[in-house]
């Protein structure tokens, strides 16, 4: 009989093209998104080799981190320019650079423009069981799809464009269980900051992480995609869940997807790539659903995770030192006293957004809540940013969009927007935002900007009350 | 790359612990299409506080960073390394190093040194007013004061990082088993080749 292996090493095993004797793989890239921002050195260091992409029908290139939220396309149907010079720069390397390269582009105001790890999964071209990069580290994301997913540099990025490979040596394997059943107010979003609460901001370092256990059985796709988004937060080189019936029910259809005979054999591939009994990871972390209430960011670290019914720690609290001496400094960033109940911080700003929050579903959640309410008087600035124009269009479908706008928030074009602040969508120094993004980092929002992460559906009850807000206060 | 074996020199005693790379440089200087020029940005938000050690004149033109645990945690933006580099920085000293940054300073010959927080706890102190010096042939660092620490790097880095290689050069050196592997795999799994047209 074979030795039982987990799904991440069917996958690993499944793409060494070589080994060598020190046991660095050569490993086959499936799949390989380009956005503007990672990849102009990229494209520039072939031109100066004088070397071609090896596999362009394996590659997708698509704007994301630098475009403008506002309309795109004035009164009369042409372009509006990009005020920033070295936006509108960047955008264009990558829209000369794409097709120089014979590499498919989806350009700003196509409908299936979108954030990469949005677009992926939306057109199928994400796909259990493969190997997918992108320079960018929130491609982990994919792997709620069951696709090895991560994150690399710019000279990966070159490397993959030039040989369709990576040099790689294998990483630990992780299982992260999370067992019952969620409560009221919780999602996917309260499950993985609860999760990177548990395991610290290294806690994954080295590790690919499988996610299992009835909770993640029960989640959508959208749900899955979110908590494996957040891998890289808890220090995973990747997060994967396990392809099953939900999986193939998303991904059926989808433009990019294998078609008939080609669909069934793919299913029965996908299948059969589920963790065998028996498996052995390097590491098992158990977590009980109960222990997770709709969850929200006190510090500058994703780590810096409290139930909403918390309160801000004492830094002298924490056993570690470093760990004290970081919280002070993440206090004293986000102005916030020990002792303060996490319900009693006003916030000033909403966004909600990102490729962690901006699917179909997080959409919904958050106009559940808005739906009949206004945003408070204090709130001075909330948008809403979809995760793809297809998102964008299926929520105005729903009339999410016409939700969002009677509560005062603003319906924006799909990008990666306030999560990182390189368009014009930034928090302003000092003031606070509840946001559905994936980091808390000093300035990631803008200079002296003061994140506290949460799920869509926080993120609106926080637009109503104007402060962070247990969000079954609203709902139940 | 360039090849590296050793630095020697002063080093700035950062100390802290998941220093991300929103922290080495932040996301507006990340527009650039070019790899030079970043390290006006680095540090940028803790450069910012008087009195912080990367304008102290006492560590001018450090080439060596020493920090607490997970550095480098975050984005996978390259940019934090090449900022690094062009702040003259060669080698980071800290207990563990996110995996991405850890990778980008390899292909960027910049030294990602693991060491245990004693050592880092040791070499905090030496670099208030003496040199550090590393080996990385032998796989050490060594002080002034007869201090040792000896690390691990994985062989092939080791071997890429003293010789200079071109990663992507030795790749296609392997040109002809990727060849075999997308003949087999394309027989196997045919539905791999994505619709994108």
């Amino acid at each position: 009989m074979p030795t039982p292996q987990t799904l991440y090493e069917k996958i690993w095993n499944a793409h060494v093209v070589e080994q060598r004797d020190d046991g660095t793989c050569l490993i086959f890239i499936d799949r390989h998104l380009v956005h503007e921002v990672t990849s102009p050195q990229a494209f520039e260091g072939l031109r100066v080799a004088g070397r071609r992409v090896r596999r362009p029908d394996l590659t997708l290139a698509v704007p994301d981190h630098n475009l403008p939220t506002t309309a795109r396309l004035d009164g009369n149907g042409q372009h509006v320019p990009i005020a920033d010079p070295e936006s509108a720069q960047q955008l264009e390397a990558l829209e000369r650079n794409a097709p120089e390269f014979g590499i498919a582009y989806i350009n700003a105001t196509d409908i299936k423009q979108g954030i990469v790890h949005v677009v992926g999964p939306e057109q199928g071209f994400s796909l259990p069981g493969t190997t997918i990069v992108c320079g960018d580290s929130h491609t982990a994301c994919h792997g709620g799809l069951g696709a090895l997913a991560f994150g690399i540099g710019t000279s990966e990025v070159e490397h993959v464009l030039a040989t369709q490979t990576l040099q790689l040596t294998r990483s630990k394997s992780m299982e992260v269980r999370v067992e019952g059943a969620l409560g009221p107010g919780v999602s996917a979003k309260d499950v993985v900051l609860h999760i990177t609460g548990v395991l610290g901001a290294s806690g994954g370092t080295g590790h690919v992480i499988e996610y299992t256990g009835a909770v993640i059985r029960a989640l959508s796709i959208e749900g899955r995609l979110t908590i494996s988004n957040m891998a890289i937060e808890h220090g995973a080189r990747a997060g994967l869940v396990a392809p099953d019936d939900t999986t193939f029910a998303y991904l059926k259809g989808r433009p990019m997807a294998p078609k008939g005979a080609q669909w069934d054999a793919a299913v029965a591939y996908w299948r059969s790539l589920a963790t065998d009994a028996g498996a052995v990871y390097d590491k098992v972390v158990t977590i009980n659903a109960a222990d997770i209430g709709p969850s929200v960011t006190w510090g500058t670290s994703p780590e810096d995770v409290l139930p909403i019914t918390g309160i801000v720690p004492d830094p002298s609290a924490f056993a570690d030192p470093s760990k004290q001496d970081a919280a002070r400094k993440s206090l004293a960033y986000m102005g916030l006293t020990p002792g303060t109940r996490m319900t009693d911080i006003e916030v000033q700003n909403i966004f909600i957004g990102s490729c962690t929050n901006s699917r179909i579903e997080d959409l919904r959640a958050a106009a559940a809540v808005l739906k009949g309410r206004k945003k408070a008087d204090n709130i001075k600035w909330a948008i809403v940013v979809p995760g793809s124009g297809l998102v964008k269009h299926q929520a105005e479908a729903e009339g999410l969009d016409r939700i969002f706008i009677d509560a005062g928030l603003e319906w924006r074009e799909p990008g990666c927007s306030a999560c990182l602040g390189m368009n014009p969508d930034k928090v302003p120094a000092g003031e606070r935002c509840a946001s559905t993004s994936n980091r808390n980092f000093v300035g990631r929002q803008g200079p002296g900007a003061r994140t506290h992460l949460v799920s869509p559906a926080m993120a609106a009850a926080a637009a109503v009350t104007g402060k962070l807000t247990d969000v079954r206060e609203l709902t139940t | 790359m360039k090849p590296i074996s050793s630095v020697n020199g002063r080093a700035y005693p950062l100390g802290l612990k998941n220093v991300d790379t929103d922290i080495i440089i932040p996301a507006p200087w990340l527009k650039t299409i070019s790899r030079s020029g970043l390290g006006k940005g680095a540090f940028e938000a803790l450069r910012e506080v008087p009195g912080n050690v990367f304008d102290d004149p006492a560590y001018a033109a450090a080439p060596i960073l020493i920090a607490g645990d997970n550095f480098g945690c975050g984005s996978s933006r390259e940019h934090a390394a090449w900022a690094m580099a062009d702040l003259g920085i060669s080698a980071v000293i800290a207990p563990s190093f996110s995996d991405i940054f850890s990778g980008n300073a390899f292909k960027n010959g910049l030294l990602a040194i693991v060491l245990p927080q004693a050592a880092i706890d040791r070499l905090m102190e030496v670099a208030q007013t003496d040199n550090i010096h590393i080996d990385l042939e032998t796989q050490t660092v060594t002080t002034p004061f007869q201090d040792r620490f000896v690390f691990e790097i994985d062989p092939f880095r080791k071997h890429c990082l003293i010789n200079g290689v071109d990663e992507i050069g030795l790749t296609l050196k392997s040109s002809d088993a990727i060849s075999t592997y997308e003949t087999k795999i394309s027989a196997q799994q045919p539905w791999l080749t994505p619709n994108i047209a």
